[in-house]
């Protein structure tokens, strides 16, 4: 990536932020930079403590993608804060099992002492409050923990209200079985997956007595798995690449194999490279009558960005192998017939429903006026009758 | 706290937690010292197809919930396509109940970062990621230091160990969604967009992360591919039963003695487990449990001596699922619990499919009346319907998992609801919680 324009709303994140989301695109494939966004919208609640307008636009900004697009996947998950949050986001899990065991009266007492519900944040600012699904750590039930860490096992009202006092209050809190507190900030760093920089923290949190249950008690009886050899040796049927028996590696399809003698691997790859093309060629074009029929060619950058989406996942609009051959084939009839109807368009889709939409689009130009610039043809959006009163 | 018997304490093989015990193990000095990427050497040695069929020989089972042949699945990608390769694990754990992932990556992160490098090596895979659960923080944490010195001693990055393979591990940290643990939805979630799962086929193998060939395994299943290559699909073999090989983490929680994490041979029974933690509660007398999280139909206590393998849950009507055992009392309301349940299930919905969008909104209000104290009979056959409608008529997984825990508990506990119903039990719930209020 060269430069990027950002808008008004985006600038002043970019001036703080654009470093560290250049190292985070940089994780992934050249071309799948999207697959970022969730590691840059953790780094957006770095600075803000919940994905702003403003950190929408710079995401949006930053990948290509419209406010929407990020707005969407923003929304969908619970680790992206809509609002302000407070310096320490604590959460009480009261999913069944901690709630049976005490989870319900922890949270009901926190929020009764805090005097703030679901997702708020105490007059103070210090606190976030909430009540949480299952954390994964059952055997320590109920649990509370400080910015995702595990910070009170066996929890009880009153260690609860212990806990919220001491974050307020500045006091020390050593956490049951995660690293020394930071704030709900600096924890956003991380979790947009950089190392912790604080000395040391990586190695906090010691396994609490459950986890190591079963081995301790196979360790004091001398319980342990017999036989076990590591020098068993694997059955060799072929030689290993370091003795030259595989062929080197293409990173697509279009490489030339020719140039090299071929073995008879390598004239399989071919065979098989050849194969592949052809039919993700058959797939490609049938794809591409789909997507035109009916519609006026796009003039200008405007994209449907349903299309930019599929675009954005499979560029080339291909997909690789025959599904009906390659893929584990449905034992019932019923579900084969399905399999052969359905081919799957280039991002993954069922082709079936772009059918569908795209019919739906055909008969309604058909019917109605001659095609005009429509950018964007969503079916689930069509209401016959009604485009002129809009 | 009763002892347990000699013959139930043999049961335990302590494999993938054994390195938990020493608590310097997520560095790769000590994790060297204790048989560390000695089996990454051994595998680089051998031709990657011959690494496919250890696995297949081994038996090994996907550790995720449903079981498929890890070995099978690696031998789906299709080897000379010119295509990138792709693995992904699915460390987004967060099925209620399982809690073994988490330890494992916190205390041992090591083995499954080794066993990464083996199945890219095996399906010819050059990237590889991790799509942990963002809560996850602190074996995020742990992780993602562990990848750095893995990179630092030369066992990922370009030319590893002078075998001319290359290997690029990324730590991906999700944001909050159950969904994600679906492995369709977790590869949408991973290519930046919202987790919701996709029609399959084309399955991942085919076309997954970037339509490309993709194997997404669950951490215990990756993490045991190590020692697989190190001991030998015969020694897998020893543990566990004939069509369930190899060792198990049984996550044992709720009103035990003692909770925690329990590795055995896959086929023990529950009241082998029990016995190992200790057995039940002072008070408390088993009355229902879950074998493999809550998305498993429930068991009861006649099913206390169910193998607790593969088949063995299968035949008691149920799936063994994560293993993730939440063991209930006669202290416990299956109503309650099951509404709580589908609270859960009600906010993790992803909203693609309209069983499992609508079916657990309207299920969950049809329990807060129940437990109110405003039900009626008419509301049994309501939430049994509704629970049909969404089992086997959802997008994905999800809604079954939510239908389960309904249909289980009207079958065994009827009376239970009736109790609320017929205003023997008192309500548990308060009007408030029938405006919304929740």
């Amino acid at each position: 990536m060269t430069t990027v324009e950002f808008s008004p709303a985006a600038e002043p994140l970019a001036a703080k932020l654009l470093e560290p989301a250049r190292e985070i695109l940089a994780r992934y494939p050249a071309g799948r930079e999207r697959s970022a966004l969730l590691p840059l919208l953790h780094l957006v609640q770095t600075e803000e403590g919940y994905v702003s307008p403003g950190g929408v636009a710079f995401c949006a900004d930053i990948l290509g993608i419209n406010k929407a697009q990020v707005g969407a996947v923003a929304t969908f998950y619970t680790m992206y804060k809509r609002r302000p949050t407070g310096e320490y986001l604590v959460s009480v899990c009261t999913n069944t099992l901690c709630n049976v065991m005490g989870g319900q009266e922890v949270y009901d007492g926190l929020v009764e002492h805090l005097g703030v519900g679901h997702g708020e944040t105490s007059a103070d600012g210090k606190i976030t409050l909430e009540h949480a699904e299952c954390l994964a750590a059952c055997d320590y039930a109920p649990v509370v923990t400080v910015n995702y860490d595990f910070t009170v096992d066996q929890a009880t009202p009153e260690s609860a209200v212990e806990l919220v006092e001491n974050l307020r209050q500045g006091k020390e809190q050593t956490p049951a079985r995660g690293a020394r507190i930071c704030s709900l900030k600096e924890m956003q760093y991380q979790l947009a997956g950089f190392a912790d920089p604080r000395d040391g923290a990586v190695a906090d949190g010691v396994a609490g007595a459950p986890t190591l249950r079963g081995v301790r008690l196979a360790q004091q009886h001398g319980v342990a798995v017999a036989g076990f050899d590591p020098d068993t040796p694997i059955t060799k049927t072929k030689p290993a690449r370091a003795e030259g028996g595989l062929p080197p590696r293409t990173d697509e399809a279009d490489k030339p194999v020719e140039a090299k003698p071929e073995g008879k691997i390598a004239s399989a790859v071919k065979k098989a490279a050849t194969a592949a093309k052809s039919a993700a060629g058959a797939v490609a074009d049938k794809v591409g009558e789909h997507r035109h029929a009916g519609r006026t060619t796009d003039t200008g950058d405007v994209k449907d960005p349903e299309v930019r989406a599929a675009e954005s996942r499979n560029p080339t609009g291909d997909t690789p192998g025959d599904p009906a051959t390659t893929s584990p084939a449905p034992g019932n009839p019923a579900e084969r017939a399905g399999v052969a109807s359905n081919e799957p368009a280039g991002d993954g889709k069922p082709a079936g429903d772009t059918q569908r939409g795209e019919s739906i689009v055909t008969q309604r130009n058909a019917e109605q006026k001659p095609a005009t610039v429509d950018p964007n043809p969503g079916w689930q959006n069509v209401r016959p009758g009604t485009e002129e009163e809009k | 706290m009763t002892q347990p018997r000699p013959e139930v304490l043999q049961k335990l093989t302590p494999v993938l937690t054994k390195r938990w015990l020493s608590p310097d193990a997520w560095q790769i000095g000590v994790y060297e010292r204790l048989d560390g990427y000695l089996a990454l050497r051994k595998a680089l040695d051998v031709h990657p197809d011959d690494l496919i069929q250890l696995v297949k020989d081994s038996g090994l089972r996907g550790r995720g919930g449903a079981g498929f042949p890890t070995g099978l699945k690696w031998g789906f990608i299709p080897q000379g396509d010119g295509k990138p390769h792709y693995l992904v694990i699915n460390a987004d754990e967060g099925e209620p109940g399982t809690c073994k992932d988490l330890p494992l990556m916190t205390y041992d992160p090591h083995s499954l970062i080794e066993g990464a490098i083996i199945a890219s090596y095996a399906i010819r895979a050059d990237r590889a990621f991790i799509y942990i659960r963002g809560e996850a923080v602190h074996a995020a944490r742990r992780l993602r230091h562990a990848v750095q010195e893995a990179y630092a001693k030369g066992y990922l990055g370009k030319n590893i160990l002078g075998s001319g393979f290359d290997l690029d591990l990324v730590v991906h940290s999700g944001a909050g969604a159950y969904i994600c643990g679906e492995e369709t939805a977790l590869l949408d979630s991973l290519e930046g967009f919202r987790g919701q799962p996709r029609l399959r086929p084309p399955f991942p193998a085919i076309a997954g992360l970037y339509a490309s060939p993709t194997v997404v395994n669950n951490v215990g299943t990756i993490a045991s591919v190590p020692y697989i290559v190190l001991g030998g699909a015969d020694w897998w073999k020893s543990m566990g039963t004939e069509k369930s090989s190899g060792p198990m983490i049984y996550s044992l929680s709720g009103r035990v003695v003692n909770p925690g994490q329990y590795e055995c041979g896959l086929g023990i029974t529950l009241r082998e487990l029990i016995e190992l933690a200790g057995g039940m509660q002072p008070g408390h007398n088993l009355k229902f449990w879950t074998p493999g999280g809550s998305s498993t139909p429930l068991l009861t206590a006649e099913h206390i001596d169910t193998p607790m393998d593969f088949e063995g849950v299968a035949a008691a009507g149920s799936i063994l699922g994560t293993t993730a055992m939440q063991i209930f009392s006669d202290q416990d309301c299956p109503v309650y619990n099951t509404w709580r349940w589908l609270e859960f299930y009600h906010h993790e919905s992803c909203g693609k499919c309209t069983p499992c969008r609508e079916g657990n909104y309207w299920m969950v209000r049809t329990y807060r009346r129940i437990l109110a104290g405003h039900g009626t009979v008419a509301d049994l056959d309501t939430l049994q319907d509704t629970a049909d409608n969404i089992f086997g008529r959802s997008f994905c997984g999800l809604g079954d998992g939510a239908a389960t825990p309904v249909v289980s508990t009207l079958k065994w506990f009827r009376d239970d609801y009736l109790g609320y119903i017929e205003g023997r039990t008192a309500p548990r719930l308060s009007e408030k919680s029938l405006v919304g209020a929740h």
